[in-house]
């Protein structure tokens, strides 16, 4: 266990645990302890807005996992954080019991609204917090489970994945949209109340969900290191550079792909679920096929294949498009995303970090080389003057 | 088919009465090939003779339309997908060097050591001794100790190519199948190669398609002449080479 903890945190992966660590510490303490008004204190609209950036950029965790290591380019993987942002809705809309508009004690409103005699077998359980939290891991894993043993083992590959997981998250968003499927048709689920116990709308509550989104992400990027700086990562690489060659090698490459599409799956899911209780709704548009894509173009921005920079670039994007679309700007914000990916596209073909990383890597190589000289340099000192003793 | 008549010849690999069409084109025809354990074989033949489509049929990347290929006498190849038959033990090196580019000498030989291949193995995978031993004789053998840190994609052409036999040698197997090894080498690099392929042969069967004449009569072993899909001559170098109907599709007059 020790050795996999220092093999996956050299110097940056370090920084960035502390970092996030720090910042799921201190934005809750300043938000909860300051007085409202001191310039030092966040306001309770930004922690809910950090906490969505939180949860995004494990989505983007999960998507350069597979992408910038195995180089499946999934442009469904936000069916499984939606998937697993329903499991937590459905927990949150059976805690609100009987303090529904129709005061139904089993039924959520939208049910009764649509003449449900009685409770989807499906809902059962997810009055159990334990319940939910296993579903949202197992559904978004299940789901990719079995995409992924009949995609991968026919050997479908490139385009033609990213072309069936776009299908994929269109044809959940069809689902989900009827009403008789069971999830509140167009309107998904909403009006949760609490969580756990604790009022969902409280402060001490969304600081709460911030500090665990942080934690999240800690997590997931821990998991997603300790899997990069394995032996199984070095095969994630060779797969991704030359997959005939690895199978015949003798490895079984559609069981690594299907292994690291489930992981992935699953961290998508636990996002979904940390990002439902603090937006405070979940509907059939988050499984549009148009915030897969964007949450690729964040891995892009930020650096595939660096995992640091998937998260940097989801919270740098998605900070741009706070900021763009509640201003002037907001009917332009869809051709400045655009823009965004074609220039990092042609500019920095391996998006910020990539790119830091390409420039750092000389100047360290120049930094040993000058110390390995002095040593030698030391060493000769050190003769030519026992030499002259003599 | 009766098994116990191969094991009696002890053939390693046995082909027979071979078929595989593309839409319409025989890329194979009825082709019969045996090769014995230790032996070293050279394949020759023009473009389009089939001799990558036969390595595409031994390692299942291909499967035939008709006929028997056995390994070991017992194995049989058609059945199998590239992982299996490349864990039964037998390796492939392509036309194009394949290396993995962005992965150091020394990770590209690891990677290719014929250790626990399955997902589980390699998450909780932990150096060895062993291994790195295995890996230091690797890198000796195939001149790159040198350049072990350095990424494969950063290497000469020639040296991918060495590199690439020598994930073959760390894969350990029974049988190597080696395609154009010498492509666009230098002419001491080609020395050099027949060299390591004859060492690699004292203690491993060895299949080379090579088109380079001068290398075939360097490296000193039963030739085998491939035309249209099947076998046109076999023999020792001159002899293949003396063969009219040789000279007429292959080495020109």
């Amino acid at each position: 266990m020790a050795h996999v903890l220092t093999r996956s945190l050299d110097r940056s992966a370090t920084v960035f645990v502390f970092v996030v660590a720090a910042l799921g510490v201190l934005i809750p303490l300043s938000n909860l302890l300051l007085p409202a008004g001191s310039p030092l204190q966040v306001p309770t609209y930004l922690v809910a807005l950090f906490g969505k950036y939180a949860c995004y950029a494990i989505l983007a965790l999960a998507i350069d996992l597979i992408w910038g290591y195995c180089g499946i380019l999934s442009l469904g993987h936000g069916a499984f954080f939606a998937l697993g942002g329903y499991a937590m809705g459905m927990y949150l809309m059976r805690q609100i019991g009987s303090r529904g508009v129709y005061g139904n004690p089993i039924l959520p409103d939208f049910m009764v609204f649509l003449n449900y005699p009685k409770l989807p077998w499906y809902w059962n359980g997810f009055d159990m917090f334990w319940f939910a939290a296993l579903m949202v891991i197992l559904a978004p894993g299940l789901l990719a489970f079995c995409f992924g043993w009949l995609a991968f083992r026919s050997r479908v590959t490139g385009v033609y994945l990213s072309i069936i997981t776009q299908a994929m998250t269109y044809a959940l968003l069809l689902g989900f949209f009827r009403n008789d499927f069971g999830f509140g048709g167009n309107n998904g689920l909403t009006d949760f109340k609490d969580i756990l116990g604790f009022n969902v709308q409280a402060d001490g509550t969304r600081a709460a969900l911030f500090a665990l989104s942080c934690l999240g992400l800690i997590t997931g990027f821990l998991i997603c290191r300790a899997v990069v700086t394995s032996k199984l990562g070095k095969v994630l690489i060779a797969v991704r550079d030359a997959e005939s060659r690895t199978r015949f090698l003798g490895y079984r490459v559609e069981s690594y792909k299907l292994f690291v599409f489930t992981l992935s799956a699953c961290m998508a899911g636990v996002a979904g679920a940390l990002y439902v209780p603090q937006v405070g709704i979940i509907n059939p548009s988050e499984f549009a096929p148009g915030n897969s894509i964007e949450a690729v173009i964040w891995v892009a921005v930020g650096g595939r294949g660096t995992l640091i920079g998937a998260a940097l670039g989801a919270v740098l994007v998605n900070y741009a498009k706070t900021f763009f679309t509640s201003g002037s700007l907001a009917p332009y914000w869809l051709f400045m995303l655009g823009a965004m990916f074609i220039l990092v596209t042609l500019l920095l073909p391996k998006g910020i970090i990539g790119t830091l990383n390409a420039w750092w890597e000389p100047w360290k190589a120049q930094r040993l080389t000058v110390a390995a000289n002095v040593i030698s340099a030391a060493r000769e000192d050190g003769i030519s003057e026992s030499g002259m003793a003599e | 088919m009766n098994v116990m008549d191969i094991r009696a010849t002890s053939a390693l690999l046995y082909l027979d009465g071979v078929h595989v069409s593309f839409d319409g084109f025989h890329a194979i025809n009825n082709l019969s090939l045996t090769l014995a354990p230790g032996e070293m074989r050279a394949i020759i033949g023009p473009n389009g003779a089939g001799k990558t489509t036969m390595m595409d049929i031994i390692t299942g990347k291909t499967k035939p339309d008709e006929g028997e290929v056995l390994f070991d006498g017992v194995t049989d190849l058609t059945r199998l997908d590239e992982t299996s038959i490349a864990e039964l033990g037998i390796g492939r090196k392509f036309q194009k060097p394949t290396v993995f580019e962005s992965h150091t000498v020394e990770d590209n030989l690891l990677l290719a050591l014929n250790v626990d291949h399955s997902v589980k193995g390699t998450l909780f995978w932990r150096k060895s001794r062993n291994e790195t031993e295995r890996i230091e004789r690797v890198l000796d053998t195939i001149r790159l100790t040198s350049a072990r840190r350095r990424l494969a994609g950063n290497l000469s052409h020639g040296q991918k190519q060495w590199l690439e036999i020598g994930m073959l040698l760390a894969q350990d197997p029974k049988l190597l199948l080696v395609d154009e090894p010498v492509a666009g080498m230098t002419d001491v690099e080609t020395q050099q190669t027949a060299e390591l392929l004859k060492q690699i042969n004292q203690d491993k069967t060895v299949m080379v398609v090579e088109h380079d004449m001068a290398f075939v009569r360097e490296l000193g072993v039963k030739v085998t002449c491939l035309h249209e899909g099947s076998v046109l001559a076999e023999g020792t170098i001159d002899q293949v080479s003396s063969n009219e109907r040789v000279i007429e599709v292959y080495l020109g007059r």
